[in-house]
């Protein structure tokens, strides 16, 4: 039986094909260690964006940004950002169209100065280096080729800058291009592959440039639902497996979510909150955190809290044993649509009747739209389930599931994930 | 308003330019009844824009007609076939303002100004627009400029159908709640016939009433949400439709049971013997498959249910309201949905809900009327 | 912060130089003209702003910009339209565009002074094609004695030369006007004037603004041309400012008036062309893209 190391071989840089090679050759058991099952080194491989956190790629790179501002014509674009972004695991940037994700990137990548503000790599400031001195990537979300140069070609452009030699340009065109499953099309030209396919050239070109810091500004967002979700499943691998920062601007928190890592809210120019993608989805700092990291949006309403009681407009919630710490005082009530219920939840479970405005079924799903305390929220319940419209309808919150943020924003109470 | 029929339509780009997003269309069959919601659901290069732009009039049908209301039009030009339709990116008047943006097709019809005024300011407040109604449009976001664009189709009372091209593409995730329930309130208070185009199937599912799902110029199944969920007639249906798809795993069949290598699934019904693996008769051979949905795995621990399948666990994805377990069985990969809460044992076995297990030969559903037409 | 490479400047000097020899040098050799009388063998002296008085207060020098505002907006009525006209019926796609692009580009491809010569001989009346045809109509046609068919002629002369490039430029502006916008308005039920007067035209407003800019000048600054074919006659009907300009320097040594003539018809052209920019693009600055372009 012949085990390898998993760690060893990453540590020890042993290339794809040396692996491939001695798959081929031996013919016994071949099991790779921290490891039950015997399967593709593929399969392995796409679960290392699994990976913790605090696990350390080895060759990694760290970029700070250290107060950074950025005015363009008088109006802030970048209003004293302060991260430390690692290659420990992917890094993204979350936030709504026009909230600063790109002009962040941009400074990232040193096509633009900042106002203020340092930027550091490896500890060492870029600022006032151009880009082309940096070792930086970018892929758009736009589909950008060369559009004269065939496949090969393209993916070729940085080592060719570089002045690689030929024999190596050509291995590692062609990893890189297995690896995106686009080592078929390497003589077409841009123009007649899908947009699938475009992007995996634009992929293809940003890995073998073996990049530093590696920026994918929305890089799925003109894709197919399903495609997106593919290639969503491989990206983190790719880039995380050269040691490089890897940071990626996404405006759908499910994507987010699916992606795992770091993520960095950011609204109106503003990180409001970085952390384990998690640890923010589930603790959001404040209430625009919750709302920007929320599908389906984030139902809110005023109350206010005395004793055991919260007062919800004119209806009055009892709050059972939850949030009783918490002083009387007015909040904001936050709610995810998937903790409001056709059905009671728990001992707790509130009943609240609302007028139906929308109901969307998507098979497994059903979307609630409805009318209550002049507030329009959203119910998601699993299955199928058809409800007529304009009519009243009962509903089921669970308190225990309540998100309590002071007037002011910043969150005051949240839910306690390990007893859900 | 109109019932739409589509008889035979074919298309092809030969003596065309073949333009990016178009492509051929085999023989397509369908009537869309008058006042319905539907959606045209496939993967880019499946023939639905294609299929759009032969409705409303862009494109001429190699073969086949179209009727509107029983009447052929297949050789109307779109600007009297009398659609609205909303394309992908936002098309808007620059130098117009957002209300002229929305009375540009009236007036082109000739309405009357009293009718016309109404029902611009209607639809901008429905849209939210009310307050930007005298604003220039050339100089807003992409985003209400396609709120303008959703406008200009939505103004029109008396269209035959409102077409959609994939037309939330640009919008923030957050606001496409809003469109999208704001079109639904606009289909039940109009009840125009609604034609949506996209890749997106949370967008599909949630607004159309029927579903056409489409690959390579072919519609594979044609049925509600709740149809395509939960009896996909295709495997790539089933995989298409959900997030994550369904799980499709090699098998075969043995009387009341599917067998995957040497575990053994129950199912609801019996499939007919001459399609077993291995009977003589050519025809009736075919590749057979099993299909389950992540959704309708459950996890167990294997010690308190001997007949469960016992899998190793791969990976979990925390995604908040729900994980997604990777689990091997075997050498298959299964995904499994496990709601917030719910734990995960650590040495799980899966339970298939039988009524939810679908068989497909050769990529299409086994034993069900359920198919292409 | 700033990181200036000082040895760019090397790089800049090369076409420093040029420019002082091509146009600075020339044009304070003018100002220096302008401001002195000479009377030969090298000797000036200074006679302050005369030069400039005289040529203001001069008929010669306002009638002479008289024929050049009408010649420009004459020009400028005709090749605008019909430039846009054509650019419209002119095929999308397929082998037509390139057969129809080299037409166009033709006439641009004729140096000056043939254009002018080619117009001589066609307007003539013994031999050539436009001139005989037409006398031979019974049309009384002679542009060398009649001053209205002599302005008939070049203004013919300059709307074939120059048109072609006010087609080109719209065309580019035309073709990149994405379908998407045409099929919309198809649907909305827009007439054809409706999709010119709200998808093409406001799409082609930049390009038809460097058309006007760029006509303007030219056709204010013509010369070649009515020199060739007219000489500025018959009488003075065609002496525009350039071609009185050259008379009065070069045919009556007149440096001093020349040059004050020259810098003011400078100015003139300067102050003109301000004002034809400031003036398209206020109502274009009021719907620029604005932030919101912004994603």
């Amino acid at each position: 039986m012949l085990v390898l190391s998993h760690r060893m071989l990453r540590t020890t840089g042993v290339e794809m094909e040396t692996v491939k090679e001695i798959k081929k050759a031996w013919t016994g058991p071949l099991v790779f260690a921290n490891d039950l099952d015997t399967f593709s080194l593929d399969q392995r491989l796409r679960e290392c964006r699994r990976i913790e956190c605090n696990t350390v790629w080895p060759g990694g790179g760290m970029l700070e940004l250290i107060h950074v501002n950025k005015m363009v014509d008088g109006e802030v674009m970048i209003d004293d950002v302060c991260l430390t972004l690692s290659s420990d695991c992917i890094n993204i940037l979350l936030g709504p169209t026009l909230s600063g994700k790109t002009s962040l990137l941009r400074l990232m990548a040193g096509l633009d100065k900042p106002s203020s503000g340092d930027i550091r790599f490896n500890g060492k400031s870029v600022i006032g280096r151009p880009v082309q001195k940096r070792n930086v990537a970018m892929v758009y979300q736009q589909f950008i080729n060369y559009p004269s140069l065939s496949v090969f070609e393209n993916i070729a452009s940085p080592l060719r800058v570089a002045k690689m030699e030929k024999k190596s340009v050509t291995r590692q065109v062609h990893e890189a291009a297995e690896l995106l499953k686009i080592d078929e099309l390497l003589n077409r030209s841009p123009a007649q592959l899908s947009g699938g396919q475009q992007q995996r050239v634009a992929l293809a070109r940003a890995l073998v440039k073996r990049a530093e810091l590696v920026l994918l500004d929305e890089p799925l967002a003109n894709l197919d639902y399903k495609l997106r979700e593919e290639l969503r499943a491989e990206l983190p691998r790719l880039f995380s497996e050269q040691g490089a920062v890897l940071v990626y601007a996404t405006t759908e928190s499910t994507e987010a979510l699916r992606l795992g890592g770091k993520t960095a809210v950011l609204h109106e120019g503003r990180i409001r909150q970085y952390g384990k993608t998690l640890e923010v989805f589930r603790t959001p700092g404040d209430i625009t955190t919750a709302m920007v990291f929320s599908d389906p949006p984030l139902n809110t309403a005023p109350v206010t809290k005395s004793g055991a009681q919260l007062t919800l407009g004119n209806h009055p919630i009892p709050l059972g044993s939850q949030a009783l710490g918490l002083s009387d005082a007015a909040y904001r009530l936050g709610i995810r649509p998937h903790h409001i219920g056709l059905q009671q939840q728990g001992p707790g479970s509130v009943a609240i009747t609302g007028i139906v405005t929308v109901n969307e079924i998507t098979g497994s799903e059903s979307f609630i739209h409805f009318d209550f305390a002049g507030r329009n929220w959203i119910a998601l319940i699993h299955g199928v389930h058809a409800v007529a419209l304009n009519e009243e309808i009962q509903l089921f919150l669970d308190p225990q599931t309540f998100y309590f943020f002071h007037p002011t924003g910043e969150l005051a109470h949240a839910p306690d994930h390990d007893r859900l | 308003m109109a019932s739409i029929v589509l008889d035979g339509i074919a298309h092809s780009y030969a003596d065309e330019q073949s333009q990016d997003g178009n492509t051929a269309l085999k023989s397509i069959h369908h009537e869309w009844e008058d006042g319905g919601a539907y959606a045209l659901l496939g993967p880019s290069g499946c023939g639905k824009t294609t299929l759009l732009n032969i409705i409303s009039g862009l494109l001429t049908p190699s073969r086949g007609r179209v009727l509107f209301n029983q009447q052929d039009v297949t050789s109307l030009p779109a600007e009297q076939r009398n659609i609205a339709q909303v394309f992908q990116f936002p098309v808007v008047y620059d130098t117009m303002t957002v209300a002229e943006n929305l009375m540009f097709p009236l007036r082109m019809r000739k309405l009357a100004k009293v009718d016309r005024d109404a029902r611009v300011k209607e639809v901008l407040s429905m849209l939210g627009l009310a307050d930007l109604a005298d604003r220039k449009a050339r100089r807003l976001s992409p985003d209400i400029k396609q709120k303008i664009s959703l406008g200009r189709g939505l103004v029109r009372t008396d269209a035959n159908a409102i077409l959609f091209d994939e037309p939330l593409t640009v919008i923030d995730p957050e606001l496409k709640w809003q469109l999208r329930a704001q079109l639904k309130k606009v289909h039940q208070q109009f009840s125009h016939t609604m034609i949506y185009v996209t890749h997106d199937q949370t967008e599909a599912l949630t607004f159309a009433d029927k579903v056409m799902v489409m690959l390579e110029g072919e519609v594979l199944q044609i049925g509600t949400p709740e149809e395509l969920f939960n009896s996909p007639a295709h495997t790539f249906v089933g995989n298409f439709i959900g997030s994550p798809g369904m799980n499709i795993l090699p098998c075969e069949l043995n009387g009341p049971f599917a067998s995957i290598g040497a575990h053994r699934i129950p199912l609801a019904q019996v499939y007919p013997a001459t399609t077993y693996p291995g009977t003589t008769h050519p025809g009736a051979r075919g590749r057979l498959e099993l299909g389950i949905r992540p959704e309708y795995i459950d996890l167990v621990a294997r010690e308190e249910n001997s007949n469960a399948l016992p899998a190793t666990i791969k990976s979990i994805e925390d995604l908040g309201r729900f994980k997604i377990v990777q689990l091997m069985l075997d050498h298959h990969s299964i995904q499994v949905l496990v709601p917030e809460g719910a734990p995960v044992p650590s040495s799980p076995a899966m339970v298939f809900r039988p009524e939810h297990v679908k068989i497909y030969r050769d990529s299409v559903l086994y034993g069900s009327k359920t198919g292409p037409d | 912060m700033k990181n200036w490479n000082n040895k760019a400047w090397l790089l800049v000097l090369p076409m420093l130089a040029l420019v002082a020899f091509s146009a600075v040098i020339p044009l304070m050799t003018v100002v220096n003209y302008s401001v002195q009388d000479s009377f030969g063998n090298n000797e000036f002296f200074w006679v302050g702003t005369e030069w400039f008085e005289e040529v203001l207060h001069s008929e010669r020098f306002y009638n002479a910009l008289l024929r050049n505002l009408l010649f420009s907006s004459i020009v400028l009525a005709i090749e605008i339209p019909l430039g846009v006209a054509i650019a419209l019926c002119m095929p999308r796609r397929g082998v037509a565009v390139s057969v129809c692009l080299v037409l166009m580009a033709l006439p641009l491809l004729i140096p000056w002074n043939v254009v002018g010569t080619i117009w001589q001989i066609f307007g003539r009346v013994d031999i050539g094609l436009l001139g005989h045809g037409l006398t031979s109509l019974g049309l009384d046609y002679n542009y060398t004695q009649d001053p209205l068919d002599a302005w008939i002629t070049v203004i013919l002369m300059d709307i074939w030369h120059w048109t072609s490039l006010v087609v080109l430029l719209c065309y580019s502006g035309l073709v990149a006007i994405p379908e998407a916008y045409y099929q919309a308005a198809h649907i909305d039920g827009a007439s054809r004037w409706a999709v010119f007067r709200n998808i093409q035209l406001p799409r082609m407003k930049r390009v038809l603004l460097i058309a006007i800019l760029l006509r303007f000048m030219d056709s204010f600054m013509i010369y070649t041309e009515p020199f060739v074919l007219t000489g500025g006659g018959p009488g003075n009907s065609t002496t525009f400012l350039s071609i009185d300009l050259v008379q009065m320097a070069v045919g009556q040594f007149d440096l001093g008036p020349a040059a004050a003539m020259s810098l003011v018809y400078f100015l003139i052209i300067l102050l003109l062309s301000w004002v034809f920019y400031t003036v398209m693009t206020k109502s274009d600055a009021d719907a620029a893209p604005g932030l919101g372009e912004r994603s």
